[in-house]
C-alpha cells in the first residue's frame, strides 16, 4: 500500500501515526500524505495549471488516483470517521473526473471535426436531411400556393420587416430596387452580425424544438419556408424570378443548407427517441443529440459564413450572374465536403 | 452503506448513485438537487446581465450614444462597437455555458458556487464514461428552447394571446418542468447529451479525532461494555459532528444526554475530554466490531 518511491518528494511532515490510538486513524494517518499530494495535482489540473505540476507528479497521479480509490474503499469498511469519509469521497470523485475528462484541446477537437468528425456525422443523418428537404420543399409549394390563390396570405406568412416595399401590388421598381447592393462597406458589418446571431438563433431553435419527437422542427422548417415561397411567388409574378432566385442563392445556399443540417439534427432526436429500437430511450437520445450536436456545431459555422455572404457579397455584388454564381459555388463547396472528406481517425463521431 | 453515511447526509440518500470506473472501482456520486441547479442558473443569468448592465454604464460615461443614429449614418467606431455588442449578446446566450461546461471543472461560475459540476451519465451498466465535447454543445443547444426562449415569451407578454399564445405556453412549460418529473433532476438537454448535473464540493481533511486525547491522561474515564454497547453508529457520528464543532453548549447537553442514557453523574467543566474519550472508545469498540462483520447502524439496532 505504501509506495516508499513516491515519497520523495513530499514537503509536508509525516503525521505522528503512534499518537493515534485507534487502528482506522493510523491507517488514514499512514495514507494522508499521498492524500494531499494527489489533492494538489487535481486542484491544479482542475485550475488547468498543468505547467506547475511537476513530471514526477504527473506520473504518480494513476498510481495516487488508485491508492485513493482503495483507500475510500477499505476505510468504507474500516473507519467511522465521517469526515474522513465525506474527504476521501470527494476526493476520488474530483480526481476520477480529472483522471478521465475530456482527453482534448479545444483546438485538437477542432481539427478532428473539420478532419472529418462533422462530414461524418453529417452523412449519417442522411435519412433525417431527406425528411428536412421534404418538409422545406413542401413549406415553399405551400407557401406559393396559398398566395397566389390569396394574396392576403401574403401578410399572414412574411414577417413584418419584409413587407416594407415587397408587398402584393408594389411595382416592378419597387421591387428591383429592394434587390439593389450598396456601394461602400459602411454598415455591412453591423447587418451581417446581426444575420449571423438572428440566423443562428432560428436553427438551434430547430435543434432544440425536435426534443418533441421531431415535430415542431418539421411545422417551423414548413412555416419557415412558406415565408420564402410566399416571397418567391411575389417576384416571379413581377417577372423577377431569376434576379431574385440570384438574390437569395448568394448567401441562401448556404444558409439554407444549415437550416437543413439543424432541421434534421432536431428530427434525428425526435426519431431516436420515438424509435430507439433495441436501446433505452435514455441511451438512444443521448447518441442521437451528440452526433445530432457535431452537425449543429457545423451549421453554426455555415451560418457564419452565410452572415459574411449576405451582409457583404450580396450588398456589394449587384449582378444576378455573379451573385448566383457565387451561391452554386458554395453550394457545391459545401456538398463537396459532406460527400467526400472521410473521417480518417476512427471515433471521431461517438 | 446507510449507517457509513453521516447525519447530515441523510437527505441526500435519495440522490445518492454509484458509478462504477473502468478500473471497477464503485465511485459515490450525488445528484444535484434541483434548487442547487436552479440556484446556478439564477447566479449565471445574474452574472450576464450584471456583465451587461456594467458595459452599458460603461459606454454611457464614455460617451457611445447607441441609439442616437441609425447604424447606416454612424461612424465606423460606433459601428465597431455595435458588432462588438451584437456577438457579445450572442456569446453570451450561447458560448457562456458552453466554455465553462467544457473546461476541467465541468462547472459555470454558477455551478461552481453552488458545488455542482457536469458530467456524462453512466451507461445502464453503471461504467462512467468521458465527458465529451459535443455532449456539452448539445445540452446547451437545448438550454435555449429551455431557458431563453421561455424567459423572451415572458417578457414579450405574448402568453396570454389567444390560443396559439397559450398553446406556445403550455408547451414551453413542458421543458421548464421537465426536471421535476424524473429521479435524476435531468433537463431535456441532459437527456440528449446524455449528462448529469452532479455535486462536486471540495471538502478538507479534517484532523484526525483520536489524536486529541494524547494530551491529557488517558483511560480517565473507563467506560465498561454495559456503557458502550448503548450507542451505534449514527450516534457516533452526531458525536462526531459535536465535538468538530467545538461548541461549549452543544457539548454540555449532549454530555448529560450521554450520561442519563449510561447513569453516569454527569461533572462540570470537563465536557470536552469526556466526549472525546467516549468518541474514542465508543469508536474503537464500533470498529473493532466492524472487523469482524458487525455493524450497529443505531441506538435502536
Amino acid at each position: 500500500m505504501a509506495l516508499p518511491f513516491f515519497r520523495q518528494t513530499e514537503v509536508l511532515a509525516a503525521p505522528d501515526i503512534e499518537a493515534a490510538s485507534l487502528r482506522s486513524d493510523r491507517f488514514r494517518l499512514e495514507r494522508e500524505t499521498d492524500w494531499k499530494r494527489l489533492e494538489s495535482i487535481v486542484v491544479c489540473l482542475e485550475k488547468n495549471r498543468l505547467r506547475r505540476i511537476a513530471d514526477e507528479d504527473l506520473l504518480a497521479l494513476p498510481v495516487l488516483y488508485r491508492q485513493a480509490a482503495s483507500s475510500l474503499a477499505v476505510a468504507r469498511e474500516t473507519s467511522l470517521d465521517a469526515g474522513t469519509l465525506a474527504y476521501l469521497e470527494s476526493l476520488v470523485r474530483r480526481a476520477w473526473f480529472q483522471v478521465y475528462g475530456p482527453r482534448t484541446s479545444l483546438l485538437g477537437w477542432l481539427r478532428r471535426f473539420l478532419g472529418g468528425g462533422w462530414s461524418a456525422a453529417v452523412r449519417a443523418l442522411w435519412l433525417e436531411i431527406c425528411i428536412a428537404l421534404t418538409a422545406m420543399i413542401a413549406g415553399t409549394l405551400a407557401g406559393w400556393l396559398l398566395v397566389a390563390r390569396d394574396s392576403d396570405w401574403y401578410y399572414a406568412l412574411v414577417p413584418g420587416e419584409f413587407t416594407d416595399s415587397r408587398r402584393p401590388g408594389a411595382t416592378r421598381e419597387a421591387l428591383v430596387e429592394s434587390m439593389s447592393g450598396t456601394q461602400d462597406a459602411e454598415g455591412l458589418t453591423v447587418f451581417a452580425t446581426y444575420l449571423f446571431s438572428h440566423n443562428t438563433g432560428v436553427t438551434i431553435l430547430f435543434f432544440g424544438l425536435g426534443f418533441a419527437f421531431g415535430i415542431p422542427t418539421v411545422l417551423l422548417l414548413v412555416y419557415e419556408m412558406a415565408s420564402l415561397g410566399a416571397m418567391l411567388w411575389l417576384f416571379a409574378s413581377a417577372g423577377l424570378g431569376w434576379e431574385f432566385a440570384a438574390w437569395l442563392s448568394i448567401h441562401g445556399t448556404t444558409e439554407l443548407l444549415a437550416g437543413l443540417l439543424g432541421g434534421a439534427a432536431g428530427i434525428h432526436i425526435g426519431r431516436a427517441m420515438a424509435f430507439p429500437g433495441n436501446r433505452s430511450v435514455l441511451a438512444a437520445a443521448a447518441a442521437s443529440g451528440r452526433r445530432a450536436a457535431l452537425v449543429m456545431a457545423g451549421a453554426v459555422l455555415m451560418l457564419a459564413v452565410a452572415g459574411l455572404l449576405e451582409g457583404y457579397a450580396r450588398q456589394l455584388v449587384a449582378d444576378p450572374l455573379s451573385r448566383g454564381a457565387i451561391g452554386g459555388t458554395m453550394l457545391l463547396l459545401w456538398l463537396a465536403y459532406f460527400l467526400f472528406v472521410r473521417d480518417r481517425s476512427r471515433g471521431a463521431g461517438r | 452503506m446507510t449507517a457509513a453515511v453521516a447525519p447530515h447526509l441523510r437527505h441526500e440518500l435519495r440522490r445518492r448513485r454509484e458509478l462504477v470506473t473502468p478500473e471497477g472501482l464503485s465511485l459515490p456520486l450525488t445528484v444535484a438537487s434541483r434548487g442547487s441547479r436552479a440556484g446556478a442558473l439564477l447566479l449565471d443569468l445574474g452574472i450576464i446581465f450584471f456583465g451587461f448592465f456594467l458595459l452599458g454604464i460603461f459606454l454611457t460615461v464614455v460617451g457611445v450614444g447607441l441609439f442616437d443614429e441609425s447604424p447606416e449614418d454612424a461612424g465606423p467606431a460606433i459601428e465597431l462597437v455595435l458588432v462588438l455588442l451584437i456577438l457579445l449578446v450572442f456569446l453570451s446566450r450561447y458560448g457562456y455555458f458552453l466554455a465553462f461546461e467544457l473546461g476541467p471543472r465541468g462547472a459555470t461560475p454558477g455551478k461552481r458556487a453552488l458545488g455542482i459540476r457536469v458530467a456524462a451519465r453512466p451507461a445502464a451498466s453503471g461504467s462512467g464514461g468521458r465527458l465529451t465535447a459535443e455532449a456539452v454543445i448539445a445540452r446547451n443547444l437545448m438550454r435555449d428552447v429551455e431557458v431563453f426562449i421561455p424567459f423572451a415569451f415572458l417578457v414579450s407578454g405574448e402568453l396570454g394571446s389567444g390560443v396559439m399564445g397559450f398553446a406556445a405556453g403550455v408547451w414551453l412549460l413542458v421543458f421548464m418542468l421537465f426536471p421535476l418529473f424524473n429521479k435524476d433532476n435531468l433537463r431535456a438537454g441532459d437527456l440528449v447529451a446524455g449528462t448529469w448535473v452532479v455535486e462536486a464540493e471540495r471538502r478538507k481533511l479534517p484532523a484526525a479525532m483520536s489524536l486529541a486525547p494524547k494530551q491529557r491522561a488517558p483511560a480517565a474515564y473507563p467506560f465498561g461494555e454495559a456503557e458502550l454497547s448503548v450507542y451505534g453508529e449514527h450516534e457516533l457520528q452526531v458525536l462526531e459532528g459535536v465535538l468538530r464543532h467545538d461548541n461549549a453548549d452543544a457539548q454540555r447537553q449532549v454530555m448529560e444526554a450521554i450520561c442519563r442514557k449510561i447513569g453516569w453523574q454527569a461533572g462540570h467543566g470537563d465536557e470536552r475530554a469526556f466526549l472525546e474519550a467516549f468518541y474514542a472508545a465508543l469508536r474503537a469498540r464500533l470498529e473493532g466490531d466492524m472487523r469482524f462483520g458487525k455493524r450497529k447502524k443505531d441506538k435502536f439496532s
